[in-house]
């Protein structure tokens, strides 16, 4: 028996990994509960973590148009699922049933001869629409001016570098903004042109169009009737212009951008139009280039501090709201800037263009307030301490990273649409998007995340960008699926290519149906724990966003207990006899570091850092967001190869150097006796060269991993009894603290000063809890 | 001079008038009696009369009148008036007059000078004319006109009806027989120009406007600060009442001062500040009386009694005078200057030097008509000549420049830049200023910056063809621009249409020839909107200046746009459907001239006076918060504020009355100062005083400024109806308090206003007061807000043209020639006359020039040949030429308004234009004749006087 679950496990190991690697799909279960009570009954709920645009080297899109079913209401894409009649050249749809003609062009099909979509290894297949004009990329600067004189520096020196990395034919606009802001005319010559709005004003996009003259064209009398309609935008948009045209001009005005000139008193903030120049920047490219491929990137070092949006006044003694301020409701502007910030997000989102905040401060920069505008578009969120830093320098640098074909990272103006067989409906999705609002009859009542539709926009995307996508069974539990069925879905993804082509990417996938009663072992074993705990832990966070913590804590519980109830074994009220399979065996533990970690606890975390950490969370893919919740910790020493170990307090050993990865920070950490032998020098002498390279194994993976994240972490580099060490002391699963150390009186590991449970208690909490009768 | 009477009187008795109370110059006085010539004339010729060959009357002096005139009724023509008591016979001997001993001595050459026979005969002559008129012989002038009514001659045909006089009268009274400005002109020339004149005499009146000496301060303010329409107030306000004179000063409080009279001196009590009256809070000056020894000091406006500050003690001599009265200007002198402390200035905080930000229109049009073009070239030459404080070598006036259509657009001129920026505000609703740094940039340092933008404006906005404006935002634009920079200072605009774009002053055309003559027409002269109302007290606030350099081609509702430019102190310049070919130089004189001018900003102008009058209004570029304090948010050399005074209790013969006028300001180096002008003047309880020491310029230069400030509440018809009775109720007063008596049908002037009538007939006719078809609604607000401003030169000159024969030009002589007076029949078909107002040049070629006078100027063989398309005469290398160049620049060298010269060649089209400045002619359009009118007023007062 053992065994052969053991043998099921690494099947399905290797399945759902290939499936990962072929579709960009993780299911939290890969085999599907055929009714909804048993579905409910699973606790975890149906759904997948789906990377629409996961990397493919070994798929080269086909250069032709999907065929789509042709019943209005289904659409859906020809697959491998479909059944085909080669001799009578039909295909079924296997969502609908609808029996299809092939177009003219299948017409030399057969069983040898099969279009790339109907081959099984094709599951997932990308088209390249030939159809549209194609236009260039956007990428709209708005450049805070209210920085210290380095900072500024450092990043005009990146925005100029920028121009090198962009595509020539991209066009690329301007904004800067301190108290006023300025849009900025690039093509002129012998002087530099920009316009300037007050900071305090709010305009209607409207009244900005009509100020920067986009409403009317600038020489209307010359403007030929017959002439290309498409030619037209590029002219008439001074603001926007080719890179390669513009990129000397633009280098030079950046290198004169100066500070902001108005003076700032003592004890003042800089008056900062963060909310206005947003305000702008959208009004600009939604009278432009409505629906097409463009980057807003706000570069800001301080919260905004005057106008619509701002999150704190310009008294330096009144300092930002914390969580403790916003509990107590005591956030003056919150509401307000959120508000604006929102509305600025759904515009945007709707003209299918993305926002990217990045944001170089000491303190807070109304993160919280302006999440929305990166969440809700697919835009970036970067957060450091300045913008001369290599966190910064390197991180935005990245962005402009190309991949194996030579093209950008980056995809705009995606609309995701899922088709479900009709066992199936979608409940919603959790990740970078907003709701189309389609109504489908696959669109399910109940929503989880983003719901009521079966569509979603993600007006930015990259190949790491990931969403979750919630289903719910339909069926009763009177009239479960029928054994041996299978349920498909399919993911359909249109969008622009950052070479500009418009594409679409169709991922099919099919699961069996069980019956949970008589084939619980099945469901059991085809369980993803990974996935599944990131996909709770994706719902958790989307309830947090709105929900006091305790709350989404309590509620999580109540899931784990429930689930280890459901599918642990064990004797009533016996905590000891409690186990669970492998296929569950790490899904507490992830519970257990979830808990603790800045998604959910607030404590500790400004409410910048919260959004921060909760933006990244909601967007990276199962990997990622598993470091994310539990972070890696490797450990070296002379006792053998580097070696993963437990993130636990009992790790940290005087004789260790470890590496913990938490995905935000990378901490380089030396044990107390290999600290003391770096501090005598040893590295330096011929004869300890071992140890030198010990020193250098953990700098060499570090670097490793800094070279391949985005955004990319904070480095920390410390030692025992290092203020810096409070980085790992915090993550690591306090086994031993100041209560408990003596009780174990064993000199293993470091003991961490709080009174956070440990997993320990944990568990023994947990156990005891399923075990009971009473819940 | 006696008088000369005018006309008809033998001599002209003399009005002596003036003379009593100068001593000493009155010398001089006498003089003139060329009388001689006039009689023949029957123009008395006035002393100068030499030059004129047409008549100019003989003028008295200037000084005033004698009192007494009563004649009458009659035509008379007197001259200058003179009270001439006695019976005709008397005449000359009588200037003397009761009034005044001391004009004895003058008297005599006066009548000397003109033969009474030929008084007589002149009288006689009127007589004749006027049947009833008979000059009195007053020897004394009066003039007196016919009587009441006269019909009016033929001549006029046209003459209003109720100018009409009763039957009596003539035919037509001979133009050269009634007072003529030019003679009174010359006759104060001849009798007082050239010499100094002291100013340390309580009450004495001034040489006339036109009369050049030298001034010496000696303890009152220098005439060329501040004259009055009487230098003897009255001393109870029911002899005010009686008289209707009105008593006023015009203080132009900044005037050019010649290079040969000593500029103001400046006294700094560094910490201390100036010494100030505790409770009336007047500045030290000549009318402060020490006592106890120098301890204390009586304040010679409210009497209060104040310590002396220690450290500005010093013991008395002998007299009570200070031992240190001759080291003090603030002792001794009439004007004078303080440095201000930090308690006069704006948040106690030093200014800054103010800035200049010139606003360019680059709407299509000036881009089209190269203005734009003309405009930066020519500011790439004024710049360097930005004023600055004599000890300074460069100016520290900081400049800024601003482009607009609909919308504005700023320049960073900053030294550091290797190009201008341009920044674009389109958010007209709310102006603000979108730069700090590098708006405001100093000349020298920011040079080539400046030159690369001015190079560049024109080309930058080439291809626009924009044709919107605003306006408002401008100006609003500039003063938030100044109020950043924490400064005052002065905005150049230059601007061509009417503002339509959305924006806060959007104007419409609500140009409605329909109103004319209707009880609306004053809305033509009001602003169409209360934006810009606002918007001035605003820059007045913020010691923000607007000039405004307007190039209209059509209805661009001047009434609104120069209402800002009125009230900030600025100035307002209009061209006509500007061409580049015929206009630039007299706008680029303008501009440089500007530029260049002696100013002041952010001042606060206080009129303090003795006890028993004060200061009830004010009229000028000025803005008034409260009813004593007059805000102007600069004030030039050529800006005058006028001021009108009431009693509120007696004054006292031995007193006087005193005014000191303290102008708090900031200098072009941005320096806080005080200007102080102190000017003591008598009051009598005799009318006879009051008229002896009017002066009809300023007379005219008040009754200008109150009729135009009434034309925005009043029907026109109203104001010319006052303006008429006032005069006659002036002159009807004088007659039955001051004359002595006599026919009922004699007209009889005060010496002193012999003019008035003809001035006053001439204001009457102004397009201001008096519509016609031809003068477009911009011209006339135009033309009302420059009066507003007007000093008494300026206006004198305005309203009676300098008319100058340049046919007989001597080549030889410096001197301008004498001017004739402004009527059609004093123009020759030989000759060639330039006629100048102050706004407008005209040289009228007569058909049958002479044509080496031809050659000469023009450079052509004949009259055929000029080409009247031209505003600058062509420089040829003759006498001729030369001279009549530097007759031009020398009329257009003290005025404000650069003149375009205008050709015309009589019995052509254009000649229509300039006969409109012969004043004395009945106009085109209506409007009397003077004659029509001398008849007008004699009905009036004849009327009065039953």
């Amino acid at each position: 028996m053992n065994g052969s679950v053991f043998r099921t496990m690494a099947t399905y190991l290797e399945f759902i990994q290939q499936n990962e690697e072929r579709d960009g799909v993780r299911f939290s279960w890969n085999v599907w509960p055929s009714s909804r009570l048993e579905a409910t009954r699973m606790v975890v709920p149906l759904a997948c973590l789906l990377t629409p645009l996961k990397e493919r080297p070994d798929l080269p899109p086909v250069q032709y148009e999907p065929v789509l079913c042709s019943r209005p209401t289904c659409k859906a894409i020809l697959n491998p699922l479909c059944q085909v009649d080669y001799r009578a050249k039909l295909w079924a749809c296997n969502f609908c049933f609808q029996r299809n003609q092939f177009p003219p062009a299948y017409t030399g099909i057969s069983e040898v001869n099969q279009p790339a979509e109907l081959m099984p290894q094709f599951s997932t297949i990308e088209y390249v629409l030939q159809r549209g004009a194609q236009s260039p990329l956007i990428f709209l600067y708005v450049v805070d001016t209210c920085l210290e004189e380095d900072d500024l520096q450092a990043l005009k020196e990146s925005l100029q570098m920028s121009l090198s990395l962009l595509p020539p034919d991209a066009l690329v606009g301007l904004i800067t903004f301190g108290r006023m802001v300025q849009v900025h005319e690039l093509s002129c010559e012998g002087i530099s042109k920009s316009y300037v709005f007050r900071g305090t004003k709010d305009l209607t996009a409207k009244q900005i169009q009509d100020m920067l003259g986009l409403t009317k064209p600038a020489v209307p009398m010359q403007q030929a009737r017959p002439g290309p309609p498409q030619e037209h935008p590029f002219v008439s948009s001074r603001f926007l212009q080719p890179v390669h045209k513009i990129d000397m001009n633009l280098t030079d005005l950046l290198g004169e951008l100066q500070r902001d000139p108005w003076p700032v008193t003592q004890g003042k903030r800089p008056l900062r139009s963060t909310g206005v120049a947003l305000s702008i920047a959208v009004g600009l490219l939604e009278g432009t280039f409505p629906n097409t491929g463009a980057r807003i990137m706000l570069f800001t070092g301080g919260p905004p501090t005057q106008g619509p949006g701002m999150v704190v006044g310009d008294e330096l003694k009144v300092p930002i709201r914390s969580w403790h301020d916003i509990e107590k409701d005591n956030a003056r502007f919150m509401k307000k800037a959120t508000k604006h910030y929102e509305m600025l997000a759904n515009r945007t989102a709707t003209n299918g263009h993305c926002i990217d905040i990045y944001a170089c401060a000491l303190d807070q920069t109304g993160l919280l307030e302006m999440k929305c505008c990166a969440n809700l578009t697919g835009g970036h969120m970067v957060m450091g301490d300045s913008f001369n830093t290599s966190l910064f320098k390197q991180t935005f640098q990245r962005i402009f990273s190309k991949d194996f074909n030579g093209d950008f990272r980056m995809a705009f103006g995606a609309t995701l649409e899922v088709k479900t067989s009709r066992e199936l409906k979608v409940a919603g999705a959790i990740g970078p998007c907003v709701s189309l609002n389609v109504k489908g009859p696959c669109v399910s009542e109940n929503e989880l995340g983003v719901g009521g539709t079966n569509q979603w926009k993600i007006c930015g995307l990259d190949p790491t960008s990931t969403l979750g996508i919630y289903f719910e069974v339909v069926n009763q539990h009177n009239a479960p699926v029928p054994q041996g069925g299978r349920g498909a879905i399919q993911f359909v993804t249109q969008y622009q290519h950052s070479s500009t082509q418009r594409r679409i990417r169709v991922t099919t996938i099919a699961r069996n149906w069980a019956d949970a009663q008589s084939q619980l072992r099945h469901i059991e074993a085809a369980f993803d724990q990974e996935a599944a705990a990131v996909l709770m832990a994706r719902l958790g966070v989307f309830r947090a966003e709105s929900e006091e913590g305790p709350d989404v804590l309590r509620w999580l519980d109540r899931q784990l207990i429930r689930l280890c109830q459901k599918f642990g074994q064990y004797n009533k009220e016996d905590p000891t006899s409690f186990r669970l399979s492998d296929s569950f065996s790490l899904y507490p533990q992830f519970m257990f570091h979830l808990r603790r970690s800045p998604f959910l606890q607030v404590f500790n975390n400004s409410p910048d850092e919260s959004s921060y950490y909760r933006h990244h969370f909601a967007r990276q893919d199962l990997t990622q967001s598993l470091i994310m919740i539990q972070p890696i910790l490797y450990s070296y020493s002379f006792h053998g190869p580097p070696e993963p170990v437990l993130l636990d307090s009992s790790s940290i050993l005087a004789d260790r150097i470890l590496l913990m990865d938490t995905f935000f920070q990378i901490v380089i950490y030396l044990g107390e006796t290999i600290a003391q032998w770096r501090k005598a020098g040893y590295q330096d002498m011929p004869e300890y060269e071992n140890f030198k390279h010990l020193l250098q194994a953990p700098l060499d993976d570090a670097q490793e991993i800094l070279q391949a994240r985005f955004p990319m972490p904070r480095y920390i580099n410390t030692e025992h009894g290092g203020s810096q060490a409070r980085f790992l002391l915090s993550k690591v699963n306090p086994s031993q603290t100041h209560n408990n150390l003596y009780a174990w009186g064993q000199e293993t590991g470091a003991p961490i000063l709080t009174d956070d449970v440990s997993l320990q208690v944990f568990m023994d909490h947990l156990k005891k809890l399923a075990v009971s009768s009473a819940c | 001079m006696s008088q000369q009477g005018y006309v008809a009187t033998p001599a002209y008795s003399q009005s002596q008038p003036g003379i009593g109370l100068s001593s000493p110059h009155y010398g001089h006085y006498g003089d003139p009696s060329h009388a001689g010539s006039a009689p023949g004339m029957m123009k008395p010729a006035g002393p100068l009369g030499a030059a004129a060959p047409g008549g100019m009357l003989p003028q008295g002096p200037s000084p005033p009148g004698p009192h007494q005139f009563g004649q009458s009724g009659a035509h008379a023509q007197g001259h200058p008036p003179q009270r001439f008591t006695g019976p005709p016979p008397v005449n000359s001997a009588a200037p003397v007059n009761s009034a005044a001993p001391s004009y004895a001595p003058y008297s005599p050459s006066a009548q000397s000078s003109y033969p009474s026979p030929a008084s007589t005969s002149s009288v006689t002559q009127l007589g004749n004319q006027f049947n009833a008129m008979h000059i009195n012989s007053y020897a004394n002038y009066g003039l007196q006109m016919a009587g009441g009514q006269l019909a009016y001659p033929g001549g006029f045909p046209g003459g209003p009806a109720q100018m009409a006089g009763p039957p009596q009268l003539q035919k037509k009274l001979d133009p050269d027989s009634i007072p003529s400005p030019i003679q009174v002109i010359e006759n104060d020339r001849a009798t007082r120009g050239g010499q100094i004149y002291a100013t340390n005499t309580r009450g004495q009146v001034p040489p006339l406007v036109t009369t050049d000496c030298v001034i010496q301060d000696q303890g009152n303010a220098s005439p060329r600060y501040i004259r009055c329409t009487t230098y003897c107030f009255p001393c109870t306000s029911d002899m005010a009442k009686q008289a209707q004179i009105p008593l006023a000063a015009i203080i132009k409080p900044f005037a050019t001062i010649p290079s040969n009279e000593t500029p103001l001196y400046l006294v700094n009590h560094g910490e201390n500040g100036p010494v100030r009256c505790n409770r009336c809070k007047a500045y030290m000056c000549p009318f402060m009386q020490f006592i106890e020894g120098g301890r204390r000091y009586q304040c010679g406006f409210c009497n209060c009694v104040n310590d002396v500050p220690p450290f500005y003690f010093q013991h008395l001599d002998h007299i009570g005078r200070r031992l240190d009265h001759y080291e003090k200007p603030e002792l001794s002198l009439g004007s004078y200057e303080y440095v201000a402390t930090l308690d006069y200035c704006r948040k106690n905080k030093p200014p800054n030097p103010p800035a200049f930000i010139f606003m360019i229109d680059v709407s299509y049009s000036n881009i089209k008509n190269g203005l734009v073009k003309l405009i930066c070239e020519e500011l790439k030459t004024v710049l360097e000549k930005l004023p600055k404080e004599e000890q300074e070598e460069t100016s520290a006036i900081r400049v800024g420049f601003i482009t607009y259509n609909k919308v504005l657009h700023f320049f960073n001129v900053k030294s550091n830049l290797a190009q201008p920026q341009m920044m674009v505000v389109t958010d007209v609703g709310e102006v603000f200023v979108p730069l700090l740094d590098g708006f405001l940039v100093n000349y020298q340092e920011s040079q080539s910056v400046i030159h690369n933008l001015l190079d560049q404006i024109p080309e930058m906005f080439a291809d626009s063809n924009e044709n919107e404006t605003v306006f408002a935002p401008v100006i609003q634009a500039g003063m938030e621009a100044l109020k950043a920079a924490d400064c005052a200072g002065k905005l150049f605009i230059f601007h061509s249409s009417l503002p339509t774009a959305e924006a806060p002053g959007k104007l419409r055309n609500r140009d409605d020839k329909k109103l004319i003559n209707t009880d609306k027409e004053k809305i033509l002269f009001q602003p169409q909107t209360n934006v810009y109302d606002s918007l001035a007290k605003d820059c007045v606030a913020h010691g923000c200046c607007v000039t405004l350099f307007l190039f209209p081609s059509q209805y661009v509702d001047v009434a609104s746009l120069g209402l800002v430019p009125q009230l900030t102190g600025g100035t307002l310049y209009k061209y006509n459907n500007f061409q580049m070919h015929m206009d630039s130089q007299q706008f680029l004189n303008d501009l440089r001239n500007d530029i260049e001018k002696k100013i002041g900003f952010d001042a606060i102008m206080r009129v303090r006076t003795s006890t028993g009058f004060r200061a009830t209004d004010f009229f000028g570029g000025i803005f008034m918060n409260n009813t004593t304090d007059v805000e102007m948010a600069a004030i030039d050399c050529d800006k005058a504020v006028t001021v009108e005074f009431k009693h509120d209790d007696k004054l006292g013969e031995d007193s006087g009355a005193l005014i000191q006028c303290a102008v708090l300001y900031t200098t072009i180096g941005g320096q806080r100062r005080l200007r102080i002008h102190n000017l003591s003047l008598n009051c009598s309880s005799q009318l006879a005083d009051l008229y002896k020491s009017c002066e009809t310029d300023a007379l005219i230069n008040f009754f200008a400024k109150s009729a135009f400030k009434a034309v925005l509440h009043q029907p026109l018809k109203v104001i010319r109806e006052i303006l008429v009775n006032q005069t006659a109720h002036m002159l009807a007063c004088y007659r039955k308090n001051c004359a002595s008596p006599s026919a009922a049908s004699q007209l009889i002037l005060p010496d002193s206003m012999k003019v008035l009538p003809v001035y006053m007939n001439c204001l009457l006719k102004n397009c201001v007061l008096l519509s016609r078809p031809e003068i477009s609604t911009d011209e006339r607000a135009y033309q009302r807000q420059l009066v507003m401003t007007m000093g008494v030169a300026d206006s004198q000159l305005f309203f009676y043209p300098q008319l100058l024969p340049i046919h007989t030009l001597d080549v030889k002589s410096t001197t301008l020639p004498a001017a004739i007076r402004c009527s059609e029949s004093r123009l020759s078909e030989e000759g060639i006359f330039l006629l100048a107002n102050g706004l407008n040049m005209f040289l009228w070629l007569g058909v049958s020039s002479p044509p080496e006078l031809v050659q000469g100027i023009f450079n052509v063989p004949s009259f055929a040949h000029v080409n009247t398309d031209m505003t600058l005469l062509p420089e040829v290398g003759n006498p001729y030429s030369q001279t009549l160049r530097m007759i031009m620049s020398i009329i257009q060298q003290k005025r404000p308004y650069s003149m375009k010269l205008t050709i015309v060649k009589q019995r052509e089209q254009p000649e229509m234009v300039f006969r409109q400045f012969l004043v004395e002619d009945k106009g085109l359009y209506g409007g009397s004749s003077y004659v029509d009118f001398l008849c007008c007023v004699h009905k009036e007062i004849c009327q009065l006087l039953n």
